[in-house]
């Protein structure tokens, strides 16, 4: 038998059967549902007559909508409460488990499937949201689809897909202190580009990735969306196996021990061919600030903005002057005189129990600048939130002028009330720097949490490393 | 889902690379529980000179003179030209739902990103995908020409220019084969249900902790 990859070992073991094109049906272990691409397909399930297939493959969580203030008076939003409630009632009525807002195992859907046990290695994982992807860091099949995909999950418990390629991206050798998953990420973007990974799925290796918790890995895999992968994925090691076991959806017993022997194969076989292989040199790698609209648009923290009349291609210049003027930025301006008004530190990329210790780190003993008109901290889940006032990281945040939210996905795209004001500038933990993103006219800058928590204090970017804390 | 077949549409010039979904259709908007009524917010925060919501009546709203849908040669076009990896970012099938619903029926790109590509295909839009220079020439031609068609062949996988040059694009066959009949892919799948149940009781055996 020929050598496999991470990725042809997760595909093969899922097909249920497949057409002379290559057309398969792949078999779907766990989706996860969320109130915003779930509402039409649980309606078109209702229009054909349909059940799903398997109503406990199914975990549901409403994060997008919901209000991360107070929320005892529920949430004043009609349109998100309909849509919140429409969840609800869909769950109910198709006997799906659902992590309703009050309860303290909601948060974001990508933060709760690891943190419950609910998505474990090898399996496939899909919800209709591409940072799907995260779920890859257990060694797993994850990836993001429509909603017209969610109901076909929904019923046949199964995707209509062809395979993708093979992409190995190494991250060689260590990185250096203070540098972090995050910037790793944003790192390969900015090589790889946007659209780099269209047509495969990533794995991510070598000693730097292996290094990283499984939480850093999980922040890693989110974002393989940005670089246009199908998915991202790391191999299963001991880290996996630690992480996954006493959870609370995790097996149990003998269950255990069969799933234990099973996990420990999923890695890549030596000498599996990838189709594409990039390297990035770990030790080479620095606090990443992006300054654009696109995650590609990204540099160090000590470079400068750079300058469109240096790009070649007129598509690419027009699309950087675009960016330039949408961000109210001039080229040639150093990364460290750029000045936010607010911090966010959140979302499926950062919002987990080590990226809130990172950043009460850097903020402990300190205050936020006076030119930064609000900082928020939004838990990715109830029990983060809870881990973290247990370890008083609250009191941290809120001595050094931070909000202490309720968790949910808030400011990363703003469907709450959580969002910017045109032209507001924000030092942000999320994933995406689009155009109105974080609000219409908002301006998103992408850091690491201890890169946002360090521009917090001094008012401006700046080299986390250098700070004396 | 409609079927797709032969297209003879005005074409409109979206000049930009990398359009995410977020600019397709923002985020507000995807409040929506339904399917439909999204095409008068395709682009909401480009198109119109205020901040919209899912619930204002657009038809008051003041447009951005300068957006290219808001031209009047534009007015009607059913397919969107424009450049590399358009529909990149958020899974939100919300985005080929406010393309078809304004009225375009394929998309001419050099390319797309994946999710949404797989969306159009299960909307009866046809993502096209052809060479940058071509799609280049296509720009400069329509910039010139007022009133600008392309025919979209989808049965010969042809771009086909008013002056008759055509250019062949590459479809998969199965999603051909279903946008052509117009099928609906859960009663395709449907049609394996022994070989899924098959599947998943092996699975059972092998990996009983992925049940119950």
């Amino acid at each position: 038998m020929s050598a496999k990859t991470l990725y042809d070992k997760l595909w093969d073991s899922h097909v249920v059967r497949c057409d002379d094109d290559g057309t398969c049906l792949l078999y779907i272990d766990r989706q996860l549902v969320h109130e915003v691409t779930s509402p039409q397909a649980f309606a078109g399930l209702r229009l054909a007559g349909r059940k799903p297939w398997r109503p406990d493959a199914n975990l549901a969580v409403p994060d997008h909508n919901v209000p991360t203030t107070d929320r005892s008076e529920g949430i004043s939003d009609p349109l998100s409460r309909l849509q919140v409630e429409t969840l609800d009632a869909n769950c109910a009525d198709f006997g799906i488990e659902e992590f309703a807002m009050n309860d303290i195992r909601q948060g974001i859907v990508h933060i709760i499937g690891p943190e419950q046990g609910v998505t474990l290695p090898g399996m496939t994982i899909v919800c209709g949201d591409s940072h799907t992807s995260t779920h890859g860091a257990l060694g797993s099949l994850a990836f993001g689809i429509g909603t017209s995909e969610v109901e076909h999950v929904l019923a046949t418990q199964c995707l209509i897909q062809k395979k993708a390629k093979n992409m190995l991206v190494s991250v060689d050798g260590q990185v250096g202190p203070g540098i972090t998953a995050k910037d790793i990420m944003l790192a390969i973007i900015g090589k790889i580009g946007t659209a780099g990974g269209t047509g495969y799925v990533i794995e991510f290796g070598g000693d730097a990735i292996s290094a990283l918790s499984m939480e850093g890995r999980m922040s890693v895999c989110n974002m393989s969306i940005e670089a246009g992968a199908r998915a991202g994925m790391v191999a299963v090691d001991e880290k996996t196996i630690a992480y996954v076991k006493g959870r609370p959806y995790a097996p149990k017993g003998a269950d255990w021990d069969q799933a234990e022997a099973c996990w420990k194969s999923l890695q890549s076989d030596p000498g599996a061919v990838y189709d594409e292989v990039v390297h990035l040199d770990a030790a080479s790698i620095r606090p990443q600030v992006t300054w654009g609209t696109s995650p590609e648009m990204v540099t160090s923290v000590d470079g400068c903005v750079p300058d469109p009349v240096n790009e070649p291609d007129p598509v690419k210049r027009e699309g950087m002057q675009a960016a330039l003027t949408y961000m109210g930025l001039s080229a040639n301006t150093p990364i460290t005189e750029i000045y936010p008004d607010t911090i966010f530190l959140g979302s499926c990329t950062n919002a987990r129990i080590e990226d809130l210790r990172a950043a009460a780190e850097i903020l402990k003993g300190h205050k936020i600048a006076a030119n930064i008109k609000r900082a928020l901290v939004v838990p990715g889940s109830g029990l983060v939130k809870q881990q973290a006032e247990t370890e008083g990281l609250d009191k941290i945040f809120l001595q050094a002028g931070f909000e202490w939210r309720e968790p949910g996905c808030s400011m990363c795209l703003g469907m709450n009330d959580d969002r910017l004001a045109p032209q507001e500038r924000c030092a942000s933990t999320s994933n995406r720097n689009f155009e109105g993103r974080q609000g219409q006219g908002g301006r998103t800058h992408l850091v690491s949490p201890a890169m946002a928590a360090a521009a917090a204090i001094v008012g401006h970017f700046v080299d986390v490393r250098t700070l004396e804390v | 889902m409609d079927a797709f077949c032969r297209l003879n549409g005005l074409v409109a010039p979206l000049d930009r690379s990398n359009v995410d979904t977020d600019a397709i259709i923002p985020k507000q908007f995807l409040k929506s529980i339904n399917r439909t009524g999204f095409g008068p917010n395709l682009f909401d925060e480009w198109r119109y000179l205020d901040h919209g919501e899912l619930d204002m009546d657009c038809s008051k709203r003041p447009l951005n003179a300068d957006f290219v849908l808001n031209q009047p040669r534009y007015q009607g076009a059913e397919i969107l030209l424009t450049r590399d990896n358009f529909g990149c970012g958020s899974s939100r099938e919300h985005a080929p739902w406010a393309l078809f619903d304004y009225g375009f029926r394929a998309v001419v790109a050099p390319s797309f990103a994946e999710i949404f590509a797989n969306n159009c295909c299960k909307n009866s839009i046809l993502p096209v995908v052809l060479p940058a220079e071509t799609v280049a020439g296509l720009f400069d031609e329509v910039e010139a020409t007022p009133g600008y068609r392309l025919i979209v062949d989808l049965e010969k996988q042809q771009v086909i220019t008013p002056s008759g040059e055509a250019f062949e694009f590459a479809v998969d066959p199965f999603r051909k084969e279903c946008l052509l009949k117009g099928l609906d892919d859960i009663s395709l799948t449907l049609q394996h249900v022994e070989a899924i149940k098959g599947f998943e009781a092996k699975k059972k055996g092998d990996e009983p902790w992925l049940f119950g």
